[in-house]
């Protein structure tokens, strides 16, 4: 009897599979149609600039120390208006598993994840992706932020207590009130 | 002669063709496009594949038996190759009109366990020596109800002659009569192609490839073509014995030939597409235990029929 009833249900299993016949096809036809992917999606990593054009990145290294795989490298250098800059900064695309830590540890929001994943290389060594390769011209995700608006780190031209919602620091060396 | 040429290479072509064929229903049954990429829908990926598996390295391993080795891949082509001579295409359009013409084909299919012996056993891996003992008892067990199936249709005919057997069917087509020969014949149809859900000799899961482990290149090919000429070979027969052959009403005696096999082929591909493979054991219970009685319970049922009539 159950070799009855087994024929039976792989009979309806044919005839389930037959259906599939008259509904539409899944496949995303990658390459000629775009993949949408969502806002958040974590692709390729980008440095971005702040709205003056500069780049945000300071090179305070916690990207490559939260690295769970080690594949950012940089090393700061100091310019003239006493703000800090990677002197290199070097992704390697290879180890990278877009895990996004790096952006969240960021505290100039310099580093981001981008949607898009088209990242492929016919030379490993093309993974390597330099600073001039990272850096785009505009501020990526977050746009009207600033680290040293926000921030009380003293630059050229900004003082502490510049901003608006800073006070001026107290001199503790003076006798007036 | 030049027609016989023809159906053989004929024959042959749909074999290559079919390889890209069934990958594309393959995806139509299962909601994805199949190759597409080469030329406009993937029509030139089979000229792809030949080009592929042609300059593949075709290496015959040192700890193999050589001369069987080769020899192997040609037979499995081969064997049932030769069955479409005896198939009729129409009324007066055959290669050969054997008087022994289903002797023939049962003969050639006995044949067919020879070559994944060989090569099973040549290869000298244990792995293709499982998939060929697999594949011997599997394909004995399938063997004797193919052959005993196909004899409730031959008493009907009263002959193993193909072109008799067709006649035999003007009036009523033998699947309905002959309905448990019809199923069980397919069944051991399926299981001579080594086809799904009988592909215990291949499967990849268990074997990694079973008795055609070793081979690669032009060799392989020969195997993966075989396969779709035993396709082609076991699904024309279903047409001819139990389908009417190449009655059908209105169009042309050939063509109704040819859209009939290909419906086979079709159920072929489908029922790869939804059946899972049973464990092993399974397969040769199912065999003993429940076709073979059923050939013979119809044999002796048509027998007496047969009888009453006369």
């Amino acid at each position: 009897m159950s070799i009855i009833k087994t024929l039976v249900s792989q009979i309806r299993s044919i005839w389930l599979t037959f259906i599939n016949i008259f509904s539409k096809r899944e496949t995303i036809m990658y390459p000629e149609k775009s993949v949408y992917l969502a806002p958040r999606y974590r692709g390729r990593v980008i440095l971005s600039r702040n709205l003056n054009g500069e780049e945000r990145c300071v090179a305070c290294n916690l990207c490559a120390a939260v690295c769970p795989v080690g594949c950012i490298s940089l090393k700061k250098s100091i310019s003239k208006t006493n703000r800090w800059y990677p002197k290199f900064f070097r992704i390697n695309f290879s180890r990278c598993i877009f895990c996004g830590l790096c952006e969240e540890a960021c505290p100039t929001a310099a580093i981001q994840l981008i949607p898009d994943f088209e990242l492929s290389e016919y030379k490993r060594q093309d993974l390597v992706y330099e600073k001039e390769d990272l850096l785009i011209s505009g501020p990526g995700k977050y746009s009207d932020y600033d680290f040293y608006q926000f921030s009380g780190v003293e630059i050229e031209g900004k003082k502490k207590g510049n901003l608006d919602y800073e006070s001026n620091p107290i001199d503790v060396k003076t006798l007036l009130p | 002669m030049i027609e016989s040429i023809l159906v053989l290479f004929l024959t042959l072509i749909c074999a290559t063709i079919m390889s890209v064929v069934e990958r594309r229903i393959l995806g139509l049954l299962q909601n994805r496009y199949g190759p597409n990429r080469v030329g406009w829908q993937g029509t030139l990926q089979i000229v792809a594949d030949m080009i592929k598996i042609l300059f593949k390295e075709d290496w015959i391993p040192m700890f193999s038996r050589k001369a069987i080795f080769v020899f192997a891949p040609m037979l499995s082509f081969v064997s049932l190759l030769l069955v479409i001579a005896i198939v009729p295409i129409s009324s007066n359009f055959v290669i050969i009109n054997l008087d022994i013409g289903i002797l023939f084909f049962l003969m050639m299919a006995s044949l067919s366990i020879y070559p994944v012996l060989f090569a099973g056993w040549s290869s000298n891996n244990k792995y293709a020596l499982l998939g060929a003992i697999r594949a011997t008892a599997q394909t004995l067990t399938y063997e004797v109800f193919l052959g005993l199936s196909l004899m409730g249709v031959v008493v009907r005919a009263q002959s193993f002659n193909m072109i008799d057997i067709v006649n035999s069917q003007i009036l009523l087509w033998n699947c309905i009569p002959q309905f448990f020969g019809f199923i069980t014949f397919f069944i051991a149809g399926l299981a001579l192609c080594h086809r799904h859900p009988f592909d215990q000799p291949e499967s990849e899961q268990e074997l990694s490839d079973g008795y055609h482990i070793e081979y690669s290149g032009m060799k392989f090919g020969l195997f993966f073509i075989g396969e779709y000429i035993s396709i082609i070979i076991v699904s024309s027969l279903i047409t001819t014995m139990f389908f009417g052959g190449w009655f059908g009403f209105g169009l042309s005696a050939i063509f109704w030939f040819i859209f009939k096999t290909m419906f086979f082929a079709f159920l072929f591909i489908l029922i790869r597409a939804s059946l899972p493979r049973p464990r092993y054991d399974k397969i040769m219970l199912f065999g003993w235990k429940f076709c073979f009685p059923l050939t013979l319970i119809n044999l002796i049922f048509t027998a007496f029929f047969m009888l009453c009539k006369a």
